[in-house]
């Protein structure tokens, strides 16, 4: 397995003044499934329109197994995109839609009719050949964009929010069939989308942008439980920020003064300098134990009123206003037990491994 | 009274159609139908001088289809001059105006319908005053030919520029351009543009796009742009008769003459009925020619 399947360097592209991408660097695997992550606006379809040949850096390269491509045409790439509303042509039947990228291979018809045969068999639309884009549903189309891509066996496939305009229920079971699709087939997907879940759900790898820039590039579960930035931590999930100084470091360890809560050490996997003065404590709402008795077993303890409360069936969502914290805390909990929190007071404990500190940038 | 109407108005959704169609329909019931019925009733009748005579008879048709008699001749030459000049001019009016639309649909990024007002300002002048103007330029002491004498390049006139075919076909070119213009514009600005890349992403050239989606999801507004400039130019009498001289003398310069001078309505009636038909099934053929060839795309 090649480690830097696809590489871009340095790129930037400019749209006038606007800087959509803005001096990115980073590599992709082959055979991952690799998902760009960020609000609308970020970058994240300017960098896949790059890696398509739709448009080429303003600076830097772009490189996929080895050769330079940066500005190598759309058709003479070894990639193949999954539009957003599909571009399915719609004066052509699903069988001449799928052969469409087929005719520079000069395959004999049994060929073909085997090649076709195979991606109907992978994406599940057998019988819908001399059905047109006009008599087929969100979830066919989306089939047969995918069809037409992997017809042409690329290096690299290229999803641009293939999911954003499919209904909930069909979302989520796409999202589990292309993900077993790209086991299937073990070519690289890179996938853009601004739905968190979507990508955290799916992913190998996942890369945060926001304003052209990367925020971070890390597994599913490091983006959730380890952000590195505030921006990644808020992006990703539910979170709670309090506002800290530090004070002095010990070895690995840190000490912070969080609001005027009191001075706690905390791990400091970001290795940030004593002297930093301000930085943001991060804490999940899951972390945090809540309960209508005092808690014994936390580092943390404190008292709090419940000001607000959001049932979710699975979850229940408090909203935890506590003395000498600016914010209410939000804290969500599977158990519900609403007899016990008539009074709205109430006690919450965090451990302080739950803790993350990040910097003010 | 009022009363009575309003009843009738609200009892039917029919009748109201029918009550707000009504200016319209009968406009163009007297304006169009009842004509072309009186002329497709007059083609089945004699004249010999001032007299008509009302007997049924398909003696016209003969008349303009037999190729044996001087008459039959020059008719179904006309005809089919009609047909290949309207031919021609639909053919390179829609060859010149198509990249003038496709650059406006996919090249220009703001204002499009302004370019396209703009574009149209030269056929808000009379037709008469462009047809003369095409006079003043192909003329035998024209524009043209006169640069090409006082260059050296020629002695005397090129007389082949005025009173010809090629004239009848550059003036209507001209003339009908900017009707075919706007079918061809707003079916290639309707083509979603990620198709075009789609394309592009599967392997085809940026010519190969062209041939293979482009050009086939335009081919609604080229149809409409064939139809619009074939079925008006067969009929033109105005182009033929100020630019065309005897060369470029149409079917429908003789058909006004038989209603004119020559004084023969009942065989110019055959004479319109025998274009409307032809105009109809050369349509069909075309449309349906057109599509048979795009699919194989």
């Amino acid at each position: 397995m090649n480690k830097n399947f696809i590489e871009i360097k340095n790129v930037s592209k400019y749209f006038g003044n606007v800087k959509a991408v803005d001096d990115v660097s980073f590599s992709i695997n082959q055979g991952e499934f690799f998902s760009l992550l960020g609000p609308s606006g970020c970058g994240k379809t300017t960098l896949l329109r790059l890696l398509a040949g739709f448009e080429h850096p303003s600076k830097g390269q772009v490189f996929i197994d080895g050769s330079e491509v940066t500005s190598v045409a759309p058709n003479l790439r070894p990639t193949n995109m999954v539009f957003q509303n599909y571009a399915i042509f719609p004066h052509l039947n699903v069988r001449k839609n799928i052969e469409f990228g087929m005719r520079k291979e000069n395959l004999t018809k049994e060929e073909m009719e085997d090649r076709v045969g195979e991606v109907l068999n992978l994406v599940k639309l057998q019988g819908y050949e001399e059905r047109y884009s006009n008599q087929l549903s969100g979830g066919q189309r989306q089939r047969v964009a995918l069809a037409r891509a992997l017809i042409k066996r690329p290096k690299v496939l290229l999803l641009d929010e293939p999911l954003g305009a499919l209904d909930k229920k069909l979302r989520d079971e796409m999202q589990i069939e292309l993900r077993n699709l790209q086991k299937q087939v073990g070519i690289t997907f890179v996938f853009v989308t601004h739905d968190q879940g979507e990508s955290i759900s799916m992913s190998d790898r996942v890369a945060v942008m926001n304003e052209g820039k990367i925020k971070q590039i890390s597994e599913p579960h490091d983006l959730y439980y380890n952000p590195q930035n505030i921006f990644v931590s808020d992006f990703i999930g539910t979170t709670n920020f309090l506002s800290a100084q530090t004070l002095s470091k010990d070895g690995d360890l840190i000490y912070v003064s969080i609001e005027n809560i009191g001075q706690f050490k905390l791990n400091n996997k970001l290795s940030i300098g004593e002297n930093t003065n301000d930085v943001t404590c991060s804490i999940r709402p899951e972390s945090i134990e809540l309960s209508s008795e005092p808690i014994q077993n936390k580092e943390l303890k404190m008292h709090g009123k419940i000001v607000n409360t959001s049932y979710y069936g699975e979850l229940t969502t408090f909203h935890v206003v506590i003395e000498g914290i600016k914010n209410p805390l939000i804290v969500s909990s599977q158990r519900y037990d609403h007899k016990s929190f008539l009074s709205n007071n109430c006690y919450i404990g965090i451990n302080l491994e739950d803790i993350n500190l990040l910097t003010n940038e | 009274m009022f009363q009575v109407w309003q009843k009738f108005y609200a009892s039917s959704d029919n009748a109201k159609a029918y009550i707000l169609l009504s200016p319209a329909l009968i406009l163009v019931i007297l304006g169009m139908a009842v004509p072309v019925f009186a002329m497709f009733a007059m083609s089945f009748t004699t004249q010999a001088g001032f007299e008509i005579d009302y007997s049924p008879t398909f003696d016209r048709y003969r008349e303009f289809l037999d190729t044996g008699t001087r008459t039959g001749t020059i008719l179904t030459t006309l005809l089919s001059r009609s047909i290949t000049i309207s031919f021609l001019v639909t053919f390179f009016t829609i060859l010149t105006t198509y990249p003038v639309a496709y650059y406006v649909a996919f090249y220009v990024k703001k204002n499009k319908i302004l370019w396209i007002i703009l574009m149209t300002i030269p056929f808000w002048t009379s037709y008469l005053l462009r047809v003369f103007a095409w006079k003043l330029i192909l003329g035998n002491s024209g524009v043209i030919n006169a640069s090409l004498i006082s260059v050296g390049l020629t002695d005397e006139p090129l007389s082949y520029l005025m009173y010809s075919q090629l004239s009848v076909v550059i003036t209507l070119c001209h003339a009908w351009s900017a009707f075919a213009l706007l079918p061809l514009f707003v079916s290639l600005d309707k083509i979603d543009h990620s198709l075009i890349e789609a394309s592009r992403d599967l392997g085809c050239s940026k010519f190969e796009t062209f041939i293979r989606v482009t050009f086939p999801l335009s081919l609604p507004g080229v149809i409409g742009a064939i139809l619009i400039i074939f079925i008006p130019t067969v009929g033109d009498f105005v182009t033929p008769a100020l630019v065309g001289g005897t060369e470029g003398r149409m079917l429908s310069n003789m058909i006004q003459a038989y209603f004119g001078r020559v004084n023969n309505f009942s065989l110019g009636a055959a004479s319109a009925v025998i274009m409307l038909f032809s105009v109809i099934v050369v349509t069909i053929i075309v449309n349906f020619v057109t599509k048979r060839l795009t699919q194989r795309l």
